[in-house]
This record gives structure tokens, sequence and C-alpha cells, in this order.
């Protein structure tokens, strides 16, 4: 038998990239590990890097091509495909074709479907779902720098004295990121945090400043700041006057907006007193990172939002050194990777666009390209508009979810089922947008696959395969490549493997490029198999010739305008494009949760990931939840212009009045009724076509329910017909929290009758108060949970989740457990761990509040205890917060 | 001179009634035991376990000589009481010799019924009520191969057991639809009789007896509609009828037991019954535990304290061959009660109880019958159930660890 070696790859969640040693176990699984050595993560790894273990099963996988649901070999689905765009370019034109791709596609799968699409098919439209996360900070960044360039490095936010995070919940959604700047400042207490959310997030918990500002009111706070600033003395007159331009205009569009502090105050909602001293702060602290994410790019005044970022510290010169600038942190793996080949419908390839004549045809000639898109396509939403409206007849869907991501997600879901041909790679068969494909193609999984990725901080790393690909899976690139040839484009797509498209991206990036172009990696150009297979994470640009990357940009000018002069954009503020109005008063937002990523096709197959938020929940302030009759559990219809979604309401204090707040994970697949993008207005910024995620106005109404109740099932479990459910995965088992609003009697034949389906040779244990509407049964075979259903009147009628669980793992129960587990608590046991707070290590605030009462007064010492928060540290604001309740409480 | 109290049998309602004068007024009475049977007491209810082996005749003993003696009370085995003179205030036995009370207690207990089937007289047709009818049973048992069980009731089915262990082939005949419907509903009894169909009992329910057949000896019963069960051993256990003879003859109130009132005296001041030949308020009992509560309250009585019985809440705790069974009050629930039911078929575990207005007023467990105690006391003490619900219906567990 051969010793399975340690892999060095990347993570494949958000765009920190993290480098991962993977062990395989030789059962089709790994040991997963932070690389001690990788410059992003050095060796930590957050919740959810750390259960990538458990994502690696075959449950679900598309093992072989599919074309109208029918399983074929290579062949057959790949000639179908091919001549279906050929027959529809010959009748429609090469823009009847469109790609829609994702930041979770790799460097090299990304080049080759740019390439054919924009270079070969020559159609405009290839878009991606990076247009969701940060299509704003490209248009931001290219407005203000010429180009898409990251001035600064991860080690600024340890190095700078202030980091303010505005529109980021960086401790659930950059875990790692967040860690080290918490490290860094228990190195350094005088590392000042500033939190700008209106939310009050996991993040707050190290902030020393909370700025509460109303939804989508950042241009009006930075407008203020800039002239804060200004009046402070710390404009950086003499870089400004080297290096940047646009200096005054910016100066008076925000004296019209926000002529003074008290105008300012209207506009955020933040109190005077507040504002001085962010100012005050910002003013006289010289090292300065400001992070951005989603908060801040997901507006219809998403583009203004970073500029008005980046004015301030053009302003301030405060860019490109260390400690210093405007940092955009990306939702995907490889968001940047995508932009870097250009796989944005308003860029052509490698920071090279249609706005300049010269661009396209330097990238024709490199790429000998036959029919080359000259004119940007559309954006996402448009893209599908097209769809439904018929221009666009073929989509071609690589490893992402629009059915479930996109704003007005039904009207997506139209578009799909309206298209001529859908093609579809996944790495699993049933997601909410592969339901409506002709053409199914297995795509090779993370852990599989091989490439590289580019990671928020502009550094390319490898992500390599340890496991063998099941069925028929094959690469992305290879797919893309097949299409091409196959329509007539043999030489153009004859790559040996991903080094080889790699060398071309690379040349590509240093074709013509003298400088003028930020992207360039010309020294990777002629790189080896054997270096790139042994390629060590590095920063761009590496220009040709240079013995090292270029770390900043930036520090002394040199942007990438045709002055080589930084722009300062005036602005005005402008507020979310739909206003709450007496229909739909309230304000919804959306965003992530600290354990599940994206459309949760991975992290929703994690056990351990499933505990910390098992279900979605709209989050209401108390005084909102009050006058509308919203109890704290209980269900509630969200409903907008455009759609609705059923969620358990949670109340907090942590949400502002007049607005809500959903999680974006959950999909049809998962659940019945709390897909919200749906919900969310399909509103975009002007510049950037990124949508509005996080501010839509919708109405709360409370849903009355007959009964509630949740199923545990061996299988995976039909359930359309049901109110309400949601799919929660357990260890070798899956939970479904179901409610409806029938009787619970009348709900019980419903789900005897599955039951029964499901498990007809067992042994049923029935407990049933018809009085109070309780009823539960399990289905035993050869002592194994095979099928278990609770249902009640109300969740009071419940009991905990956690025990019953580990009662369908895959082994026979004790006899102590069977007369047990209708009762729902552990024989002998009546402390139940309550809701999971630490996932590496499953301990349950039970258990930590446990170790608080005994005298834990330090979240080290309770990790000394319980060993929460000792591996990956993603649940010490849980933790924190924990303590400082119990602090509150004795006070 | 102390008053002479005379004590008509020595079941276990006598045994608890001495035990219990004894420790309330030793030595009050000067007091005289007359027993039908050749022994001192023993535990009838562990009967079944002397006939399945599992204990010896000699363990069930709760009393001996020595124990009478022990506490000066003159004690008479194998005395058979003819008759009652209530005028003299004595008791007299078949032998002729009389025994003068002041006050006498009847603890005379209850009978077999024998049906009046042809054949019913055969060589091998038995019952099962006290341990002379086990010894009779074990030694048929060792030559006999089949038997067949009259009677679906408690007794049957621990006959049935009994001679199940002892190596037979034994099938129950019973009249009813469903075992033991006194004490249980159709589901509980399936419960029950899946249980002993797994240990090897076989049943004809809602089977009618024409006739014993046999020559010289029992050779079959033969079932009206029905085929003929070959049986070398038949055991009469359709039930039991309270032996009032004495009381009847000696012209006290009599209905199908000794009436007796509160104080449980009967029609005769200087005369009391107890057990299972009394009738309190129109109501007999067939189960030691309102014997045992007769008993405390007529020992006070006794002592010269006021007390009085109020009849008794019955519930069954006990081990139907080898199947532990409780049951407690109503058996079906009436219009608005709550039905709360808690099966595992496979652990033949079934549970019911009955709550009217909150409050227990039945309950049935088969399997397992640890919580029996704890349901009876509820349901006897009328307390709501509240936030016991759960528990009530799946175990005191889940009282214990909400606690």
């Amino acid at each position: 038998m051969r010793i399975a070696e340690t892999v060095r790859t990347t993570c494949p969640y958000c765009g920190v990239g993290c480098g991962i040693w993977a062990t395989p176990d030789g059962a089709g699984g790994a040991r997963i590990a932070g690389d001690p050595k990788h410059p992003a993560n050095l060796g930590r790894l957050c919740s959810k890097g750390s259960a990538l273990g458990e994502t690696l099963g075959m449950e679900g996988r598309l093992l072989a091509p599919e074309v109208d649901g029918r399983a074929t070999g290579w062949d057959e689905a790949l000639e179908h495909v091919a001549r279906r765009f050929t027959q529809l370019i010959e009748r429609h034109g090469p823009d009847s074709i469109g790609f829609y791709v994702s930041g979770q596609l790799l460097t090299e799968d990304y080049y080759v479907a740019n390439k054919l699409l924009k270079g070969f098919i020559g159609s405009r439209h290839l878009d991606t779902n990076s247009r969701l996360c940060m299509a704003s900070s490209v248009a931001g960044h290219r407005r203000a720098f010429g180009s898409d360039t990251v001035p600064g490095i991860y080690e600024d936010l340890e190095q700078a004295d202030l980091v303010v995070l505005t529109g980021s919940n960086l401790a659930w959604c950059h875990p790692v990121l967040f860690q080290r700047i918490v490290a860094a400042r228990e190195k350094r207490p005088e590392l000042t945090v500033v939190v700008i959310d209106p939310r009050r997030t996991a993040t707050c918990d190290i902030a020393d400043l909370h700025l509460p500002l109303a939804a989508g009111s950042d241009v009006a706070l930075f407008n203020g700041l800039l002239l804060a600033l200004d009046a402070a003395g710390a404009t950086a007159r003499d870089w400004a006057a080297a290096h940047a331009s646009g200096l005054d205009a910016a100066l008076s569009a925000a004296r019209v907006s926000t002529p003074d502090i008290a105008a300012v105050a209207v506009l955020t909602g933040l109190s005077a007193a507040l504002l001085r001293r962010f100012y005050d702060l910002f003013a006289r602290t010289e090292r300065v990172v400001t992070v951005y994410s989603q908060g801040v790019n997901q507006s219809s005044a998403g583009t203004d939002k970073v500029n008005a970022i980046i004015n301030a510290h053009l302003l301030t010169g405060r860019i490109g050194r260390p400690g210093m600038g405007p940092f955009s942190v990306t939702g995907q793996p490889n968001a940047m990777g995508g932009r870097e080949v250009g796989a944005l419908s308003n860029q052509l390839a490698a920071h090279m666009t249609y706005d300049d004549p010269r661009h396209i045809d330097r990238v024709r000639r490199f790429w000998q390209a036959p029919r080359i898109a000259t004119s940007a396509g559309h954006k996402a939403v448009d893209f599908f508009r097209a769809v439904e409206a018929g221009e666009i007849k073929a989509v071609w869907v690589m490893a992402t979810n629009p059915a479930a991501s996109l704003p007005d997600a039904a009207r997506v879901v139209r578009a799909l089922k309206a298209a001529e041909l859908l093609v579809v790679s996944e790495f699993v068969r049933d997601t909410d947008t592969a339901r409506h494909a002709h053409v199914r193609l297995p795509a090779m999984a993370w852990g599989e696959k091989s490439g590289t990725v580019t990671n928020s901080e502009r550094r390319i790393s490898r992500q390599r395969g340890f496991l063998p690909a099941p069925g028929l899976a094959r690469p992305d690139w290879w797919m893309v490549s097949e299409i091409g040839r196959r329509m007539g484009f043999v030489e153009a797509f004859a790559y040996s493997g991903p080094a080889d498209i790699f060398r071309e991206h690379a040349a590509l990036s240093a074709f013509e490029n003298d400088g003028r172009r930020d992207f360039d990696i010309g020294a990777m150009a002629a790189i080896g198999d054997a270096d790139y297979d042994a390629m060590t994470p590095f920063l761009w640009p590496w220009r040709r010739g240079d013995a090292e990357p270029t770390r900043r940009l930036f520090a002394d000018g040199g942007f990438f305008t045709a002055d080589r002069r930084a722009r300062l954009v005036p602005l005005t503020p402008r507020p979310p494009r739909n206003a709450p109005d007496p229909d739909y008063p309230l304000s919804l937002n959306t965003g992530r949760y600290r354990d599940q990523w994206h459309t949760m096709t991975r992290t929703g197959r994690a056990p351990r990931l499933a505990n910390h938020l098992p279900e979605p929940l709209l989050a209401l302030n108390p005084a909102d939840a009050a006058r509308l009759r919203i109890r704290d559990g209980g269900l509630a219809r969200v409903e907008s212009r455009w759609g609705h979604a059923t969620l358990r309401a949670r109340i907090t204090t942590d949400q502002p009045a007049g607005t809500c707040f959903a999680p974006m994970h959950w999909t049809a697949v998962l659940s019945a009724t709390a897909r919200v993008n749906e919900t969310v207005n399909p509103e975009t910024d002007p510049l950037s076509g990124q949508p509005e995620l996080k501010a839509t106005p919708v109405r709360v109404t409370p849903v009355a329910v007959g009964w509630e109740g949740f199923l545990l099932s061996r299988r995976p479990l039909e359930l359309s017909g049901f109110g309400y459910w949601v799919a929660v995965r357990g260890e070798d088992h899956w939970r479904y929290e179901i409610a409806g609003a029938e009787a619970p009697s009348h709900a019980w034949a419903r789900i005897s009758a599955l039951g029964a389906a499901m498990a007809s040779s067992a042994e049923w244990l029935q407990y049933r108060d018809p009085g109070i509407g309780r009823f539960r049964a399990a289905a035993i075979i050869s002592g194994h949970v095979e099928f278990a259903a609770f249902v009640a009147r109300d969740a009071d009628g419940l009991p905990a989740r956690e025990w019953l669980s580990t009662l369908c793992r895959r082994r026979p129960i004790t006899a102590e457990e069977r007369r047990s587990l209708l009762g729902g608590r552990a024989p002998g046991q009546a402390v139940d761990q309550g809701p999971l707070i630490c996932s590496c290590h499953t301990v349950g605030r039970s258990v930590i509040e446990a170790a608080i009462a005994d005298g834990c007064a330090t979240t080290t010492t309770i990790g000394e205890r319980t060993k929460a928060g000792t591996n990956c540290g993603s649940c010490l604001p849980e933790l924190r917060a924990m303590l400082a309740a119990t602090r509150l409480a004795a006070e | 001179m102390r008053e002479r109290l005379v004590v008509v049998g020595n079941g276990m309602a006598a045994h608890r009634l001495l035990e219990r004068l004894h420790a309330r007024a030793p030595g009050r009475w000067a007091i005289t035991v007359l027993g039908a049977e050749p022994r001192a007491n023993y535990n009838r209810i562990l009967l079944s376990a002397v006939l399945a082996g599992e204990k010896s005749a000699d363990a069930i003993m709760e009393s001996d000589a020595a124990w009478f003696a022990e506490r000066g009370i003159a004690f008479h085995a194998s005395c058979r009481v003819a008759r009652i003179d209530r005028d003299r205030r004595v008791v007299i036995d078949a032998d002729g010799i009389e025994t003068p009370y002041d006050r006498l207690v009847l603890a005379t207990g209850s009978d077999p019924i024998l049906l009046p089937l042809p054949g019913a007289n055969l060589p091998g047709v038995l019952t099962f009520r006290d341990l002379a009818d086990v010894d009779r049973l074990l030694a048929a048992s060792r030559t006999a191969r089949r038997a067949v069980v009259i009677g679906g009731g408690l007794l049957g089915l621990e006959a049935a057991f009994g001679l199940r262990r002892r190596g037979l082939e034994v099938t129950v005949v019973h009249l009813m639809g469903h075992l033991m419907e006194r004490q249980l509903d159709a589901d509980a009894s399936t419960y029950l009789r899946h249980a002993l169909e797994r240990l090897g009992i076989a049943f004809a329910l809602s089977a009618n007896t024409a006739a014993i057949e046999g020559d010289a000896h029992v050779s079959g019963v033969r079932l009206r509609d029905g085929p003929t069960l070959p049986a070398d051993l038949v055991v009469m256990a359709v039930g039991v009828r309270p032996n009032a003879a004495l009381a009847r003859e000696a012209g006290l109130a009599v209905g199908r037991g000794v009436i007796v009132d509160d104080t449980l005296a009967t029609s005769d001041p200087a005369i009391v019954a107890l057990g299972e030949c009394a009738e309190h308020r129109g109501q007999t009992y067939g189960l030691v535990a309102p014997a045992w509560e007769q008993a405390a309250i007529l020992a006070r009585h006794l002592a010269g304290e006021p007390a009085r019985y109020p009849g008794s809440i019955v519930g069954t705790n006990l081990k139907v061959a080898g199947v532990s069974v409780f049951s407690a009050g109503v058996i079906e629930a009436a219009a608005g009660d709550d039905d709360l039911l808690y099966v595992d078929p496979a652990d033949a575990l079934y549970r019911r109880v009955i709550l009217r207005d909150d409050k227990i007023v039945g309950a049935i467990l088969v399997g397992d019958s640890s919580d029996g105690g704890w349901l009876f006391d509820l349901m006897r003490e009328g307390r709501p159930v509240g936030a016991l619900r759960e528990a009530v219906a799946l175990g005191r567990d889940l009282a214990r660890a909400a606690a």
C-alpha cells in the first residue's frame, strides 16, 4: 500500500485564500490542516475550512454527463453541446450564446471559458457570479486607479494603527483575517478597530467604535470624512499634487451634500458625537486600512461607496505603504483570478477592456481569434433578462447557482426555463439551477481539480488535487476545450493541462505590456510543468525580469490611468434605489452565516457546520417584532414586490429598528420557502451592474402555524407539499425542521405515510397525545434509527435535537437509548449541550455557560476547560459575548 | 380478661391484618386463627412462580408456627369452619369443635369457578388457586405433554406460563376477544399476547368451550364451532367467586360477597369481613391491594381507633407470565378524555394513560410497569398532571431529567 502524501492546496471558500494541507485517508476522505507556511493564514483555518474533510463524500455527486436527463458518455454530450452551439450561432449569431461562470472556477478554467466565448465563438455575453461579489470594487478601482488593483497586502491589517471595517462582517465571512487582526491587537493594544455596519455583528466584538449607520448611507459618511480630514489638515497636499487629481472637485461635491457634521448625522442616522470621534480618529492616525466587502459592494451606489472610501485614502496619501490603504476583500476563492483573466462581461482579458480598441486588437492577435467580441456584454442581472427575452438562447452555467443567488430569483428561474439550451457543469447533480438543465456535465470538485487561484491580496496559489475524480468527472477547462475543438478550434484549445493554460495566461498578461497594465505575471510565462507543480504562493504583479513580485502599489503614484494620476471622484450620496414605503415599510438586508458558504452545495454537506445556525433566521428588532406580533422562533413571511420567503424569526437588538436581515445561503434544494433572493430587488449599480442585495423594501407578517416538528432520516426526504421545511445535514442522516398550517393530527397522518414509505420493514416506536397535538415516532431497523418524526402544536412541545442526532449515526442504539428516544433526552442525562458554539470541538452553549458559571473568566480559560475556541477561533467572538453578558448580569 | 378475636381464614388479607394489629395494639386481643389449608400463610401471588419452578413452595411462606407463637396467636391449620352460631358467638369447625369469639373476622377469600361442562370432573382437569393446586399441577406436568388452560385472565395466563416453563405445549382458550379484558384494552392485550406467543404459548380467543373430552382421563377440549384441542391436562381458570357460604348460612347480608360497611362490619356488628370474600359498596375485589387497604383500616378499628374504608381504586401491578403489566382505573377513554399512548412493538412495550381534566383516570402499562406505582399515586391523589404530561406517557425518567 502506498502511504498517502500530504498535498498543499488552498481552501475553496472565501477570498482570504488560506493554504491547506490535505492528507488523503485512502478511503475517499482526507485530513485537513492549515498550511503554516502559506502567507494568507500561517496555519490558521476557520470553522468552514477545518470541516472540509466532511464535505468530500460522494452523496449527490454528478458522475456522468446527462442529456435531457439521460446519462450519456462524454462524446455524445460534448457533440450535442458543440452542435447546438454551432446551429444557434448560424441561425442567431454569436451573441445567442452566453456563459455564466463563477469565482469557484480555477484561473485556468476561467481563462479557457473566456477565450472560447469572447475570442472564438465571438459572443459578448460572458459574466460571472463575481458580479454579485466585487463588481463595484472593480469599477471603483478602475475609476480611481485606472486599473482593478488592490494596493495593499494582508500584513497591512497587522501593521495598521487603525483598521476600519465597513460593510464587512469579517469575523464570520473572512474569519482568518479577523483572527490575524485579533492576534495583532493582542500584541499591540493600540491597534484600534472601527466597525461600520447597520447591524451589530460578531465583528463588533473587537470594535472600539461601532457606527450603526443607516443602510446605504456610506457615501454621506465618507464624504463627511473627506471634509473632516481636510479641515483637520490631514490632506497630503504634496503627494496629491504629484499623484492625484480631482481633489477639489471631490471636496466641493462633498460640501454640497454634507456641508457639516449635522448633515452627515441626518443622512447616516449617527450622532454627531459618534461621527466626530470616528473622524478625529481617522484624521490623527496615519496608518489606516479601510477593509470593505459586500456591505459596500452590493448596492445600487456600490461603485460610489468604493470611491468614497478610496477618496479618503487618496486625500491623505495613505495608500500602498505599510499599514495603509483601501482594501477590498472578496467573497470567493478566485474572484480575483476571474478578474485577472477578464471574465466579466465588461472586460476582455488580462485587465484589458473594450474601452480601448488597441486592447481588443492586441488580444485578438495574441489569441489569433477568428471572431473576437468588440463590446461589453450583459451583466448578470441583465444577462438572465436577455435569456428570458430569448436574446441569449443557450446558456452554459459553470460552478454556480444563479437560480438561488441572483436577486428576483424567481425571474431567473423563469429565464432558465425559457433557454433553448441550458448546460450546467457542476459537481453535484441537484441544484436550484441544475434542475432546469438540458445538459449536465460532471465537473471535478475541490480536492480533485488542479490549477491556480488568486486571493484578495493578489496572491496566486496552487489548488492541487489529492483525490481521484469519481465517475466521469472532468475539469471545466477540459470540457470547454473539448467543445472548442469540436466547434472547429482545434489548435487554439489543444491544451495538455493546467500548466499549459497558465503559461498562456501569464504570457498574455505580459504581451505588449511595458508596465502600462497592472496585471503582469510575465515572470511565469515560461514556467515548466515541474515548477508549476511545485509553485509556491506569489504576489502579482511579477514582471518578466523582476527578481521578485511587487508587494504594494501606488505609494509613489504610478497609477494606470493615461496620466498615471489617481482620480478622486466627486460623489453625491444616493439612498438605496427602492425606499421603504407604507406598503413595504422595512428594509431587508441579506448576508452570510459563520459556518455556511454561498448556496451550501459544499458546506451543506458537513454536519459540524449545520449546528451553529441550522435554520435560516429572519432577524428583527424587538420594537418591530412587537408591532408586527411576531415572536422569537415563530415563522414570519417576508414579502417584497418581487417575491417572498418564509423564515423563522429571531428577535434581537443587534438588528436596528426598521430593518431585517436574512441569510442568502438556503436554496430550494434545502428548504421550502427560504430562497431569500426571490424577495430581493433586482436593482443594480449603474456602473458596476452589481445588484443591490442589501436593501429591499419588504413587509413582514407572522405566519400562523398549526404544528411544528422535525424529522430525522437516514435518506433525503421529498417534502414538497409541506408549508415550511429546512434540511439540516447531520452525521449519517438528514434532519428536517418542518412546520405547517394544518392541525397536528392531519400533519401526522401525512408524516406517518412518508415514514411508512421510507422504512416499511421497521419496528415503529410511537408516542401520541392528540389532546395536546403531540405525535412522535421512530423507525428502527436492525437496531439503527432509520427515521424519526416529532410533531407538536408549537416548538415548546419538541425535544432538543442534539442528543437525538447522535442516535442517527451509523451504529445500533442501546436498549436505554431506545427507551429514551421518543422522550428526546439521553438516559440519565439532564444536561443537553445546547446549540453548538465551537464547531471544531463540538462544544455547545450549555457546556460553555457551565464553564463560565464555574469561574472561567477569559476565552483562554474557557478553552482550557472545554477546548472551545482553541482550534480555528471562529467562535471566539461568541465566547467573548457570553463572557460579557455574564459580566453585565453580575453588575 | 381480654376479648377474643377469631379470624376465619389465613390468606393474605388475614395475614396483613394480624401484622398490622400486632404492630398497633400487641396483646389487645386474644386471637385465634382458623385456617382451612394445612399450612401457615404464604404469598399467593407467587404461586405462579412456584409452578414455573422459579421459587420453591418454602420460599413463598410468610409465616409459620413460630410466627404465630411469637405474637401469642393461637393458630389452627387444616381447620375448616362449618358454621357460625351468632347467638352463642361461636364458630364450629368440621370436627364439631367450637371456638367462641367476641369479635369474628371473616377472611375466607374466594373459590375458583368451575364451569359445569361435560367432562369437567375427568381426572386431569385441575384448578389453580392454592398450593395444593400447584402440587397437583406439578405432579400432572411430569407426565402430561399438552395442556389447555381455559380462561385468559390473570390466573389462567400464569398457569399457562408455569406449565410452559415446565415444558408443556400450552394453549389458552378464552371466551373473550382479548386477554385480561378487565385490566387491559385490546391493543395492550395484543402486546401481552405477542409476548406470550414468543414464549411458545398458543391462544384460541373468542372461543367457547363446549366440552372436555376423555374416557378415563382428559384427552382434549372441544370448542364450540371449532376444533378439538388435544390435551392431557386441563386447567380451569375462568375466575373466582367470593367465598360467602358461611356468612350466608349464618344469615348475614350477602350479595356477591359478604356485605360490609365502611368500618368493614357485616350486618352483625360482632362480625367483620375483609378481602376477596367481602363486598363493600357493591364492589368485590380480586386483588391483593384492596385487601391490604382493608386490613390496615380494620387493624386500626380493632385497635380502638376510628377509621373508615372508602373503597379502593384498583391498580394491578403484576408480572403476568414474565411480562410486567400494570393496570389502573378506566380502560377506555370517554369522549373528551385525553388518550396518551406510547408503544414499542418490538420490545413489547405498551403504555397508555387516560386523562380527564388533566388528571389520570386510567393507566395501562405492558412490558415495563416500573412507573405503575408513580402513576397510581398521581391517579389516587387526583393531582393534575401539568408539566409531567410527557413523562406520564413516556416515562418518569423524563420528569427526573427535567427537574
